[in-house]
């Protein structure tokens, strides 16, 4: 699918509150465009929830649910089960951030995906809890500062790597998942609709990359985006039932350094520290690629 | 579902609960299994693998995520079931309130366990009873009998219009959970009939999209808070009219909030719950062969709480006693705290007996001692507020 395919019914609507540079709204307008009005969306605390419906206003022209934070897995597996025993069809869709996702959520998310409920999980995934204020989750990068991990003089920063939830997803052998990007369109458009096409459970991780929270010019989410799968930061791939069946490998793999420029939250590294992350990335590069990087 | 013929059974109080929500035929049930509520689990299991009901049955990983599965099921217009026990109901807590604030009438048997520390099986209230300030509406059973009686009521009360709150019939521990007793069962048209189908007020519903449980500012919040507190006191009138209703239809009564038993000339009344109500019983009938003037009073609601009706017999008795199996540290026992709370402005002795706390037995001699103490209470000014009943290193 092509942009330009796109219908151009909008069931997520302007009117929100994101910040300026925020890729939130742009992955979730899109998805809707191609998941279509019989979709029910729940959203646990996050941005999203925030900035799309505030009562009395609301971006969303779908039926939408909120119930906390902990349980996107669980919300959503019930509102599937309630349609399929009363007999009504919709898509039910899970929208969650990293720290609703990688943390506090993955109990419930590791349970639905075991039951291999009806529907499709995302987590945008911004690296931090940016709703309460830029702490860090396990999703935080190696050496990032966030207000819980401060680039202090002591401890400069996250001193952990950033959990791999996609490879934790894969190994659930769930019918399909996917990792995607805001600069990567035509490849996000394709999965979000091969997900919509899946039956079973479907979970499809986005990265999205945060100005408020990173520290950089908002107009430049999609480069930034670009470049973390330029230099392995994120990787794009797809997996059915655990088995990879598309990877994306950039032409010219670049150094973190370069990714890592023009972020606040990284000001701080030093080389050593860079070489570390570098050394991280790698492994990953490894792992996924199966060769060297 | 397939078509239930009335029926005798003799039954656990868990048998009894999982076939009531069969009876009630509802469409969702989420639910983690838990000791001592793990009966429940398995034989909704037994149904629905066995084809007697077409219910989903999603087993979650949590108690957490039983209740979010339940809420959001309720949410899309299916009529859900849960049934949980100590822990998983602390675990359940946050859930609760959502529950409640959106307005929708699940219901869940809670068999009421001790909550550690220590941790422990047996029977205590201080699992449901800190859950006062949820918003659900709260009681406990005496026997398997009000257990299945009670979820049946429990649709029927919670899904009226004028309450929408979720319900949580209490029963406790082993003492009914594990213990088989004889029970009438209506048949499932019976219970159709009485309970209706459950008409939502608002769904997720892609034909008529909207927002449900989203984020609000102070300028909605409090009106909200309002209406669910007048839909908790509406739930008072709701049970008084059901337990009628009921009676009428099945010929079983439970008289309302509370059931009150020889209290007519009582000189002292002892307010019981739970199965400790079926010994004091016992106890009054004694008493009264020995010419003894006590009456008992069975509290069958901790929410909403029965105050009309406690007052009205206590301006006719010269004290009254509050048994309890939980405790909020410090002050005294919750039903204690709620029946001094209505009593307030008379003047009488109102007393509490803490017993069989995390699961000792409430026995006879236990009770007898309540009746002795109230008694003396009646002739001369108490000492104290608060005794607690066969406790090793403290006198009464």
């Amino acid at each position: 699918m092509n942009i330009k395919d796109l219908p151009e019914e909008d069931y997520f609507t302007s009117g929100h509150t994101a910040c300026a540079g925020c890729p939130a709204p742009a992955i979730v307008r899109n998805m809707m465009k191609i998941f279509g009005k019989d979709t029910i969306v729940y959203t646990p605390a996050n941005c999203l929830l925030v900035f799309s419906g505030t009562y009395p206003y609301l971006a969303w022209k779908v039926p939408y649910l909120h119930e906390a934070f902990e349980n996107t897995g669980s919300c959503i597996s019930g509102v599937a089960r309630a349609y399929k025993k009363i007999g009504k069809k919709a898509l039910v869709v899970g929208i969650a951030g990293d720290g609703g996702t990688y943390d506090i959520g993955i109990q419930a998310l590791s349970g639905a995906a075991e039951r291999d409920e009806d529907v499709i999980y995302v987590c945008y995934d911004n690296e931090a809890y940016m709703n309460t204020g830029i702490q860090r989750s396990g999703s935080t990068p190696y050496g990032a500062s966030t207000t819980t991990t401060p680039a202090g003089k002591k401890i400069p920063g996250k001193l952990r790597h950033k959990k791999d939830m996609a490879e934790i997803m894969r190994a659930h052998e769930i019918p399909y998942m996917a990792t995607l990007s805001i600069s990567h369109p035509k490849d996000f458009l394709n999965k979000v609709e091969k997900a919509k096409n899946v039956k079973g459970f479907r979970y499809l991780h986005v990265f999205s990359p945060c100005p408020t929270g990173w520290r950089f010019d908002p107009s430049k989410s999609v480069e930034i985006a670009r470049k973390a799968v330029q230099s392995g930061m994120w990787t794009l791939y797809e997996a059915e039932y655990g088995e990879i069946t598309g990877i994306y490998k950039p032409k010219k793999k670049i150094p973190v350094e370069e990714y890592i420029k023009g972020q606040g939250r990284f000001r701080h590294l030093t080389p050593e520290m860079i070489e570390e992350l570098q050394r991280w990335v790698d492994r990953k590069w490894k792992r996924l690629y199966g060769e060297e990087p | 579902m397939m078509r239930l013929e009335a029926k005798k059974m003799v039954a656990t109080g868990d048998y009894t609960a999982a076939y009531g929500a069969l009876l009630c035929d509802v469409d969702v049930v989420a639910a983690y299994p838990i000791t001592p509520q793990t009966i429940i689990v398995e034989e909704f299991s037994n149904f629905v693998n066995n084809g007697i009901t077409d219910a989903e049955f999603i087993m979650v990983e949590s108690e957490h995520s039983a209740m979010s599965a339940c809420i959001a099921a309720q949410a899309s217009g299916a009529r859900t079931f849960t049934a949980t026990s100590s822990q998983g109901l602390a675990l359940m807590h946050e859930m609760l309130f959502v529950a409640s604030a959106l307005r929708l009438p699940i219901v869940m048997p809670v068999v009421n366990r001790t909550l550690a520390a220590p941790i422990g099986i047996w029977c205590e209230h201080n699992d449901s009873m800190p859950q006062r300030d949820a918003g659900w509406i709260q009681m406990s059973c005496e026997d398997n009998q009000e257990v299945l009686d009670m979820i049946i009521m429990a649709y029927k009360i919670g899904e009226r219009k004028d309450v929408l709150l979720p319900v949580m019939p209490c029963l406790d521990a082993f003492i009914l959970s594990h213990t088989v007793e004889p029970v009438d069962a209506p048949s499932s048209d019976e219970v159709a009939d009485f309970i209706g189908k459950y008409d939502p007020v608002a769904t997720l519903d892609p034909n008529n999209p909207m927002a449900i449980g989203t984020f609000s500012p102070p300028e909605y919040i409090q009106e909200l808070r309002y209406q669910t507190h007048v839909a908790m006191e509406n739930a008072k009138k709701a049970i008084r009219e059901t337990t009628k209703d009921f009676a009428r239809k099945f010929g079983r009564d439970y008289y309302g909030l509370i059931e009150e038993y020889r209290c007519d000339d009582a000189d002292v009344v002892l307010a019981t719950v739970g199965t400790v109500t079926g010994t004091a019983r016992e106890v009054v009938d004694e008493l009264r062969e020995k010419g003894k003037k006590v009456g008992l009073i069975k509290l069958r609601f901790y929410r909403p709480f029965p105050a009309e009706e406690i007052k009205k017999i206590a301006e006719n008795v010269s004290a009254i006693g509050v048994y309890d199996r939980a405790i909020s540290y410090g002050v005294g026992g919750p039903l204690f705290i709620e029946t001094r709370n209505a009593l307030y402005g008379l003047d009488l002795p109102v007393l509490n007996f803490l017993a069989g706390l995390g699961g000792r037995d409430v026995v006879k001699g236990d009770i007898e001692k309540m009746y002795e103490i109230l008694l003396k209470a009646k002739k001369e000014k108490p000492e104290k507020e608060i005794y607690w009943i066969g406790t090793r290193g403290v006198s009464i």
